[in-house]
């Protein structure tokens, strides 16, 4: 456990020349195509964002403290919708990509910078156009049609800033193509000599199965949100039936590209997950090609599972079959990687820093996420359980418990590499037990709620579910404060903290072998690679498990 | 009789269970929490205990293994074959309770925002109130008047969207009377969390006397009448004679021959649409564009209430005459019947309260 970091404590000594103190002033940075210098741009944007959705959040569950609710209906509504389009649009989506996979997908595979840098920085101001949207519906009053759009409450009958927010996530949307884009032409491309696909970090796999999805899927969500701006605009009947549309339609269109994209919000985390493991078990990830290409079953299945939102829509019952088949399907290279990342430490040298703390935390929720998502995908108990907040605690444990911890586990882990400096490592495994409990506290009550039948998005609820639901606010009390301190010490790490050194944690990969933090162009030379990046032994004995 | 899971009520933390149908669905959910349990637990063992078993000791290096195909393998199909089981009995259960049993009785909801309102076929009518007898197949028709809502039932774990444009159903038979929650559970709105009411279950006596009480305003059909007259279907859909339009006598659930050859069941769908937008399918030897497009011009409910009068006119394949029990008894005053001569006094429902969208 003790771990010694190579640190220098005077950490006021002359910095070399990197990426941060190349150049300096406002126009160094919004101009800037280094790829590192955008992924921090995206750090403090999504860190932004993030934070007026956690705010929508917290006013979601101190409104649920009382069974009568503390705001009015309708103010409630716009907070669960902000809420939802904030954290899912301009979060969870572009998180891990366009930060971590935007520093380090490059330098992973020896690469100066990604295929096409000025598209990159195009990409983040798509986001903060789409942001800057997002931003306005927040201040002109919100929408409340829920993060899905559905129509023809959105096309039709609501009063809230129903196009402005579709024009945020429509804009915001070509952010992700473009990152999604930039990275496969990157990763085809762009590889140093003796990177073999083989020989790709887990990290570059999930990116580059994310951004399969990103330029297939998010077209697809934009063309939904196009008709809903055509519809309610100009009230061609697409959606509604009293004008000749198809409400179903619409649900079609977007989970087309709305379950793929949470795949968006989770492979990524997985190539953290797959990457922090295998350093602090000092071992090859257990059965590198199984998780790799779990990776890409996931992304091409998660195109086939759709219809599993819709199973009580009045669908087809034999199209509700065929989804409910396919979504079983797509849990095998999930539960995949999950029995590879506990084999990895099997005989390893565990240690339990900060970004490994995560990581178990990461296994832990996910697999709660993952198992009850087989109780959505089962068609008779999907009945009873669709729309209730059992599937309100169901995505959480995925997108926050699984994503979001894996953010943190992955910033943990790259942020003395990102900036040069050591955090505090006390208050890290601090925060990550607080994050774990807090978040417990908030979501395992939900699950119980969902099962008594409490529906989601209710501004208003029956009083015999009171004690669980203000469980959940003092858990989700814990989660808010707990999520604040990793932003506090990390922020004061970057000014304070000691210099971290090239290779903190004793990792392999290549962007272990560089600089803390990095010149502008990664390498001085082109590095030419002779061996896969999880070298961590002297040699791989040809041993056999079990 | 409807002995089945029903004891699963009891174990700690159970849902409330008050149909057959919810032992079942059950049943299904604690096979599955049991397989999560079994497998988080195998899982955090198999994390805590390796990550504690070998953490990092001085002199003890890492031994690198490269994988395992054989184990690879194992354990991707055992868990899919225990997936496999879930997705059987699943769809097994979900199939059944696709298909209502034929001598349903047959209740009619609308949804609008943001309440239900329910039309029994002896004209009775309620709001955010349900009466279903124990023990009695009950079979839901849905429509919407505006946006999709979801009707939900908890006790019975019943639940089906409500899309406008087209009828839903979903069917139950309760097994213990009480007094059981109905939510809406698709968003639809600022008082979407209001879209809540009630269902009694009654037990059989009971139900007959809250029954006998009967529409105020006549039987589902008749009211129905009333708007074929009101409305001038009459002047061309004659009785016993071939009018402008085709006679709707025995033409229920009976096949009718379209212009484009293809043949069609007369069920309550092809009717809802027949009266809504005529010209969508036009019977073999009629013109288009005789008669005027109902959309918009008759609410869900004034449909329900027409077919109910087509359907009267076909005796003999009325299932929904279930609804009316034959015991027309006494005049008594049950306990739930007081609240359902409240509702029906302001069954006279508020205008919809549809602000058109700004912006």
């Amino acid at each position: 456990m003790a771990t010694t970091y190579p640190t220098t404590p005077e950490a006021a000594a002359e910095e070399p020349v990197n990426y941060l103190n190349v150049e300096h002033g406002w126009k160094s940075w919004l101009f800037t195509t280094d790829h590192k210098r955008i992924a921090m741009l995206y750090v403090f944007s999504i860190t932004a964002m993030f934070m007026i959705g956690g705010t929508f959040a917290m006013l979601m569950r101190l409104h649920l403290t009382r069974p009568e609710g503390i705001f009015a209906p309708e103010t409630y509504n716009r907070f669960f919708t902000m809420h939802g389009v904030i954290m899912v649009f301009f979060f969870l989506v572009p998180s891990i990509p366009a930060t971590l996979g935007n520093f380090f997908l490059p330098i992973m595979i020896g690469a100066k910078d990604l295929a096409f840098p000025r598209v990159n920085l195009l990409s983040w101001y798509l986001y903060i156009f789409g942001a800057i949207f997002a931003i306005y519906v927040v201040a002109a009053g919100g929408v409340d049609t829920g993060w899905t759009f559905y129509a023809p409450y959105s096309t039709t009958y609501s009063n809230s800033y129903v196009l402005s927010a579709a024009v945020g996530v429509f804009v915001a949307g070509f952010s992700s193509i473009t990152t999604g884009l930039n990275f496969i032409v990157t990763v085809h491309k762009m590889r140093a000599p003796g990177m073999t696909w083989m020989r790709l970090p887990l990290f570059v796999w999930a990116n580059y199965a994310t951004g399969l999805i990103q330029i297939l899927g998010t077209p697809v969500v934009a063309i939904a949100l196009v008709l809903v701006a055509v519809e309610r605009v100009m009230h061609v009947g697409i959606f509604d039936p009293n004008v000749g549309g198809d409400p179903i339609l619409f649900q079609h269109i977007f989970w087309f590209y709305s379950h793929p994209a949470v795949y968006i919000m989770i492979l990524p985390g997985m190539g953290v997950i797959s990457e922090v493991i295998a350093c602090f078990a000092r071992k090859r990830p257990f059965g590198y090609e199984f998780i790799a290409a779990s990776s890409m079953g996931i992304a091409i299945l998660s195109f086939v599972v759709w219809g599993h939102h819709m199973f009580i829509t009045g669908q087809s019952v034999y199209t509700g079959i065929v989804f409910s088949f396919l979504s079983f399907f797509v849990a095998v290279p999930s539960a995949i990687k999950v029995f590879n990342w506990t084999a990895t430490m099997y005989r390893g040298s565990v240690t339990f820093e900060s970004p490994m703390l995560y990581a178990f935390g990461f296994i832990g929720l996910f697999t709660i996420g993952g198992l009850t998502g087989l109780f959505l995908s089962t068609m008779a108990t999907d009945v009873p359980l669709h729309g209730t907040y059992f599937v309100v605690a169901h995505f959480h444990f995925v997108m926050v418990g699984g994503m979001l911890v894996a953010f943190l586990s992955g910033i943990h882990f790259w942020w003395p590499k990102m900036t040069g400096r050591m955090y505090s490592e006390a208050w890290a495994r601090f925060a990550a037990l607080m994050i774990f409990a807090g978040f417990n506290l908030t979501f395992l009550p939900q699950f119980v709620l969902g099962y008594l039948g409490m529906p989601r998005r209710y501004a208003a609820y029956p009083p015999e579910f009171q004690v669980l639901n203000v469980l959940s606010t003092a858990g989700a009390s814990i989660l808010g404060i707990s999520l604040v301190i990793p932003l506090i010490y990390l922020t004061y790490a970057w000014k304070y903290g000691p210099k971290a050194g090239n290779n903190p944690w004793g990792a392999k990969g290549l962007e272990w072998e560089i600089q803390s933090p990095p010149t502008t162009f990664n390498f001085d030379d082109t590095p030419t690679v002779t061996e896969e990046a999880y070298n961590y032994g002297e040699e791989v004995e040809e041993q056999r498990v079990a | 009789m409807w002995a089945s899971y029903t004891f699963l009520a009891d174990l700690p933390f159970a849902a409330p269970i008050a149909s057959k149908e919810a032992g079942d669905i059950d049943l299904l959910w604690w096979f599955l929490c049991a397989v999560s349990l079994v497998m988080t637990v195998l899982i955090f063992i198999g994390v805590i205990g390796f990550a504690f078993r070998y953490r990092a000791k001085p002199g003890v290096p890492p031994v690198q293994l490269h994988g395992h195909t054989a184990l690879e393998v194992t354990w991707s199909v055992i868990p899919f074959l225990v997936m496999l089981v879930m997705f059987w009995w699943g769809t097994d259960l979900f199939f059944a309770a696709q298909s209502p049993p034929k001598d349903a009785m047959e209740i009619f909801v609308v949804g609008k925002q943001w309440m239900w309102k329910v039309q029994y076929p002896d004209g009775t009518r309620e709001i955010n109130a349900l009466h279903v007898p124990v023990g009695q197949d009950v079979k839901l028709t849905l429509a919407s008047e505006d946006v999709i809502h979801s009707f939900g039932i908890p006790v019975f774990r019943v639940r089906h969207d409500v899309v406008p444009g087209h009828y839903d159903s979903l069917w139950f038979r309760a097994t213990k009377p009480g007094h059981y929650r109905i939510y809406c559970t698709e968003y639809c709105g600022d008082r979407h969390s209001q879209m809540v009411g009630w269902v009694d279950v009654l037990g059989e006596n009971e139900y007959s006397r809250w029954a006998s009480g009967g529409g105020s305003g006549g039987t589902l059909a008749e009211q129905g009448q009333q708007l074929f007259t009101q409305n001038g279907c009459s002047t061309c859909h004659l009785l016993n004679e071939q009018g402008r339009c085709p006679i709707l006598k025995n033409l229920y659930n009976k096949p009718v021959e379209l212009n484009d050859g293809r043949t069609v069941i007369a069920d309550d769908a092809y009717l809802r649409e027949s009266i809504l937008q005529p010209n969508a399918k036009i019977v073999n030897g009629f013109e288009a564009n005789v008669m005027p497009n109902f959309q918009g011009q008759l609410s869900e409910e004034n449909v329900i209430q027409l077919i109910a009068y087509i359907k009267s006119l076909s005796p003999a394949t009325t299932p929904s005459q279930v609804g009316v029990l034959p015991t027309k008894g006494p005049q008594v005053p049950a306990p739930g019947k007081k609240q359902s001569a409240a509702t029906k006094a302001t069954a006279v429902t508020p205008a919809p309260q549809q602000a058109a969208p700004q912006q």
